[in-house]
């Protein structure tokens, strides 16, 4: 299949515009989970309003939240998929800077010495553009996440040593979800990073973070981690909005590698109630586009 | 808990009776700021022309339209989309903000700390919680964008905004010194040993 990169950048102006207006149903159908269970009544008014929001933004069609965030493109590439790499980013960069600037979108990308915005959601190394494979033939995945600041802002990192065991990361989680408190606006996904190297450890965090809601991680121990911190943080009554109550977070996801014998690492990245993905699949007789 | 309802600018006597747990809702006036907008006002002497004496400011940055000047849009800014940002990033400036420019009211989400606390008990000033990520529903309550000072840093100029019915809004920091948010983070400190305890982690 050759890549037509036209419909590129197309599709990258028009998933960056869809991911800030249109909620994913898992994450609409999480919201209405948490509504059922909420027992405060700040936390159910707060729930209630961000429900609103969900449909005055369709109704209005009108974008979710003021932050357009930092853009990322997540590409995988089939089986069979012939394209050239750099011109790929190159129309996935121009389709971004033309959702800013013919929509128009507020650019939130600034240069980080001289704090000058270039106004077109564009800068050194950004949109953040990754590139992976699989091994589905014949097909091409974009997913695009507009990451909202309030909550990357929410993001550590801990080299906890051998010696500290699941313990200390357990106890890194929850207490960087205390520290960050209304300021990541919860309810949130926790995103839970374990092992790797710094680098590969903030990443799995960032892919946990952003993960569908109902997915569980593919590692089993991994996967009860999960189960555990989600109870717990939700255990402790920060609330939507920091303002107290049972929804701290729609869920912890972990994402697992290995590590050296000396090294116990731990990330934590957070993703905010809008929990804002699109995605565009690429196959031979279209594109397809959803979340 | 009680609900009020302000045209702007407000009094000091409005902003003392206010206390955490009321609501407010805001009508006619509102300026927006951010980071930018305070590091230049308060860290690089940079003055504004307008008059925050008495109003309210929300920690903002919006995503606005230039078009030709008219009176639907007197500043040539037509709103696409406001809402507002994590507060505590700009938690230095609150002093400043009430001190030189007079500012009764900010709004915003997360909350401010023991300085801003301090600041609202002293000089008579309150922190409304405003939702985060509620921008399209916010937007709704904003009828004109009136004028953009300190433009050369938009989206983080210092705007004034025409509103109706802009709330109901949680009084979450008093000028009692109270803060809903040390509330819910003293449960959090409580809850802790017991969290960790659920997961095999002795404390």
């Amino acid at each position: 299949m050759k890549i037509d990169l036209e419909a590129i950048e197309e599709t990258a102006k028009l998933l960056y515009i869809r991911a800030l207006k249109v909620l994913p149903d898992d994450i609409k159908d999480g919201f209405q989970r948490l509504d059922a269970s909420e027992t405060d009544a700040t936390g159910k008014s707060i729930l209630a309003t961000m429900i609103k929001n969900i449909d005055v933004a369709e109704d209005t069609d009108n974008l979710l939240c003021q932050d357009t965030g930092i853009p990322i493109y997540n590409v995988t590439i089939g089986r069979g998929v012939e394209t050239d790499g750099i011109d790929l980013k190159d129309a996935i960069r121009k389709g971004c800077a033309r959702a800013t600037t013919e929509y128009p979108l507020r650019s939130s990308v600034v240069h980080p010495v001289t704090r000058v915005n270039e106004h077109t959601s564009c800068g050194h190394r950004v949109p953040v553009i990754n590139i992976d494979f699989s091994d589905q033939a014949e097909e091409l995945v974009i997913e695009m996440i507009p990451k909202g600041s309030g909550s990357e802002n929410g993001s550590f990192l801990k080299m906890c040593i051998p010696a500290e065991g699941l313990g200390g990361i357990k106890t890194f989680v929850i207490d960087k979800v205390m520290e960050a408190g209304g300021k990541v606006c919860p309810p949130t996904i926790v995103g839970v990073g374990v092992g790797g190297t710094a680098d590969l450890c903030s990443k799995l965090a960032k892919i946990a973070a952003t993960r569908p809601l109902g997915s569980v991680c593919g590692d089993p121990e991994g996967a009860k981690l999960e189960q555990e911190l989600g109870r717990a943080v939700n255990s402790l009554g920060i609330g939507p909005q920091g303002l107290g109550g049972d929804s701290t977070s729609f869920a912890v996801h972990v994402e697992i590698a290995a590590t050296h014998i000396t090294m116990n690492p731990v990330a934590v990245n957070i993703q905010c109630h809008s929990a804002r993905r699109a995605r565009a699949t690429f196959k031979p007789d279209g594109v397809e586009i959803g979340f | 808990m009680a609900d009020y309802n302000f045209s702007m600018p407000c009094t000091e006597d409005d902003i003392r009776k206010l206390r955490i747990g009321d609501h407010v809702t805001l009508q006619d006036t509102l300026f927006g700021i951010r980071d930018a907008t305070q590091i230049h006002m308060f860290d690089k002497g940079r003055e504004t022309r307008l008059d925050l004496n008495g109003h309210a400011v929300i920690h903002t940055a919006p995503n606005v339209k230039k078009v030709p000047v008219s009176n639907s849009c007197p500043a040539g800014y037509q709103s696409i989309c406001i809402g507002t940002t994590t507060s505590a990033r700009m938690e230095r400036f609150t002093r400043p903000l009430m001190e030189r420019n007079g500012v009764r009211i900010i709004i915003g989400k997360g909350g401010l700390g023991s300085d801003s606390a301090a600041a609202f008990k002293e000089l008579g000033g309150v922190y409304l919680a405003i939702i985060g990520g509620t921008a399209a529903l916010e937007t709704t309550w904003i009828d004109r964008i009136l004028d953009a000072d300190l433009d050369d840093l938009n989206p983080e100029s210092l705007w004034q905004f025409e509103i109706h019915d802009f709330g109901p809004l949680l009084v979450a920091m008093d000028a009692n010194g109270d803060s809903l948010y040390d509330a819910v983070r003293d449960t959090a400190e409580e809850r802790r040993a017991a969290a960790l305890a659920s997961m095999g982690v002795d404390t």
